[in-house]
């Protein structure tokens, strides 16, 4: 079941935010654009003028090994400096992490989660246990597959993500990802990442 | 606030905060590069290493792409980083390095010997644990060993704390009253990585702010010989370091003034301490570094639950501030010291000792309980904080000795 997002799972989600601060926590592996993937969501924060945090669990920096980033947005400054550890929406990047840690871990009542897998949520997350919040899945990795030619899906959650739970402004994300990507990558590869967002934002299954 | 300092080169239209800056996205580490870039110093000398690796990163991208007029020296080990900011500085011009942890360590006679030869180098510190084991995480343990050498040290809550240091470090420095080296200090990972909104200053503000660097005496200054770092006798060498004590105490006043001026540029105060929901509190929790902010959230929901909590930041480690610390702990019902360091065999990790030896010496004597907390990179949460308030709340309910150390998320 592939449909648009619509004004009524928005609402399902309001509890992304609570007083005013968003805490996202990403699950990824090294080489997915895990970091890169909060950075962008914390510069995307700046551009609406809200204050922000984004930073990684250091430790082990190879390719493929676990790797979780924590991003905050708020209207507010943040003072707090110490993982998120109630997240309001967890983003996995990618799915085979899903039987070796426990990623749903503190997940606050009513919050998110996005999934990078061709599997409706109800085949992939523990429906019980996960009652009270608001699973999506979006095919990220094919996305990215077809769009970058590589296995680097962190554009595409970020389409997905915020197709499931507008914490920022799609438009904004966007001119973030082409003003980021433009730095260092030729054009191509710049309207691939922007292509694979608007895919992956107009694919999430709910 | 104090009036501003006479000798202030800013002008009284700039009403307070008003210069305008512009907000970025920026670790704590590339906000330092960023300070470096709008300071453009003489000499940079590094030896990269984890985490202040940002800082040099960046800051030998912006070399190699023309943005400063830097000389960089890409040193082999960090004994050599600072030995050439030593001599940079000593033939009389601005330099600056950046290190963390075991690169500190390899420092450190070099250190002293830029503080006795009262040279004013900037020194960038990302915060680390020492080895063994090897731990590539923040704590207080490296620049806490450096803190008899003579180096002012401030640290940093956030990345725009670190900014903000990075630039008032220079003034600070340089001032006549001062000439002693300075280390500004931001915790490992938990700033120097960490992305988050910094106001930036314009070039031109920081550019004015900064100013020129004139040196007193320059070994390159052939008009007038001078001669650095001579062998002196016992007959001398006692006054010369107590030239260092002195300076270090008129630092104090510098920092604060310093402090004020750039307050009054951007509206973020730089006091040598920054005090939290004090006036009323009866239990006081006494921070250095990044874990300010999450001490400052654990007193919200303490004060939301009728327990009146208060927060005392260090910023200015060296020199430390040991009479406006006494005037605002006085008549408190209890405070707690959270150190980031160990001190095997001492009495008390680094801060609680200058804390209690300040209070003692100045008559101020109250409950005064130490808590250790974030060795080798171990998170604080809010939870650990409010926890300890509540220890030091029940011991002096019961009358408890508070005299052992306790350490917070240990499992």
């Amino acid at each position: 079941m592939i449909r648009q997002h619509t004004v009524n799972d928005i609402k399902k989600c309001s509890m992304v935010e609570q007083n005013g601060l968003a805490e996202i926590r990403w699950h990824g592996r090294g080489g997915q654009g895990v970091v890169t993937a909060g950075e962008i969501m914390a510069e995307t924060a700046l551009d609406e003028g809200r204050y922000f945090q984004a930073f990684p669990e250091f430790g082990a920096e190879r390719t493929g090994a676990p790797v979780r980033a924590y991003t905050r947005i708020s209207d507010e400054p943040i003072d707090l400096h110490c993982p998120v550890s109630e997240p309001s929406v967890v983003v996995v990047l990618d799915p085979t992490l899903l039987p070796s840690i426990d990623v749903y871990h503190g997940l606050s009542n009513g919050g998110v989660v996005i999934i990078n897998s061709p599997k409706s949520p109800s085949e992939i997350a523990p429906q019980q246990r996960l009652k009270n919040h608001l699973v999506a899945t979006v095919d990220a990795t094919s996305i990215a597959m077809n769009t970058l030619k590589r296995n680097i899906p962190n554009t595409a959650m970020l389409g997905g993500l915020l197709s499931a739970t507008p914490i920022v402004g799609k438009d904004t994300c966007l001119n973030v990802i082409v003003r980021r990507l433009s730095m260092r990558f030729p054009q191509h590869i710049v309207e691939a990442n922007k292509t694979a967002f608007e895919q992956a934002f107009s694919s999430v299954q709910l | 606030m104090k009036p501003l300092p006479s000798d202030s080169t800013i002008e009284m239209k700039d009403a307070i905060g008003t210069v305008k800056s512009t907000a970025k996205s920026l670790s704590g580490g590339f906000a330092v590069a960023e300070a470096m870039r709008q300071t453009n110093p003489d000499v940079v000398a590094c030896y990269p290493i984890t985490p202040s690796t940002l800082v040099v990163e960046k800051f030998s991208e912006l070399v190699a792409n023309g943005e400063v007029d830097t000389e960089f020296v890409a040193v082999e080990s960090e004994h050599s980083a600072l030995s050439a900011c030593l001599a940079a500085t000593a033939a009389g011009v601005r330099s600056q390095t950046a290190s963390s942890s075991q690169g500190l360590a390899y420092m450190w006679e070099v250190l002293y010997a830029v503080s006795g030869l009262r040279l004013p180098v900037v020194l960038h510190c990302a915060n680390r644990a020492l080895s063994a084991p090897i731990n590539i995480h923040g704590d207080h343990t490296d620049t806490m060993g450096a803190r008899d050498s003579g180096w002012i040290q401030l640290y940093a809550e956030n990345p725009q704390e670190a900014y903000d240091n990075a630039l008032a470090a220079v003034r600070i420095a340089e001032h006549p009253d001062v000439l002693l080296p300075v280390l500004g200090s931001q915790d490992g990972y938990t700033v120097t990585h960490s992305v988050e909104r910094v106001d930036v200053l314009p070039d031109k503000e920081v550019k004015k702010f900064v100013g020129q660097y004139t040196p007193k005496s320059a070994l390159l200054d052939i008009e007038n010989p001078v001669t650095f770092g001579p062998l002196v006798s016992p007959k001398h060498a006692f006054e010369l370091k107590l030239q260092g004590i002195e300076a270090m105490s008129r630092a104090e006043d510098v920092i604060d003034s310093i402090g004020e001026e750039f307050a009054f540029l951007t509206g973020r105060p730089l006091d040598s301490v920054e005090l939290y929901r004090m006036e009323d509190a009866e239990l006081v929790m006494v921070v250095i570094g990044s874990v300010a902010g999450t001490a400052r959230v654990a007193i919200d929901r303490l004060r939301s639950d009728g327990t009146k909590a208060g927060l005392l930041k260090i910023r200015s480690y060296r020199p430390f501030p040991s009479t406006r610390i006494c005037e605002v702990l006085g008549g408190k019902k209890a405070v707690a010291v959270l150190d980031r360091a160990l001190s095997p065999g001492a009495p008390y990790s680094p801060l609680y000792t200058d804390i209690c030896a300040a209070l003692y010496s100045h008559g101020v004597i109250l409950p005064l309980a130490s808590f250790v907390h974030g060795i080798g990179g171990r998170d604080t949460y809010p939870k650990q904080i409010i926890e300890a308030f509540q220890r030091i709340e029940e011991k002096l309910k019961v009358g408890e000795s508070m005299n052992q150390t306790e350490y917070l998320g240990i499992t």
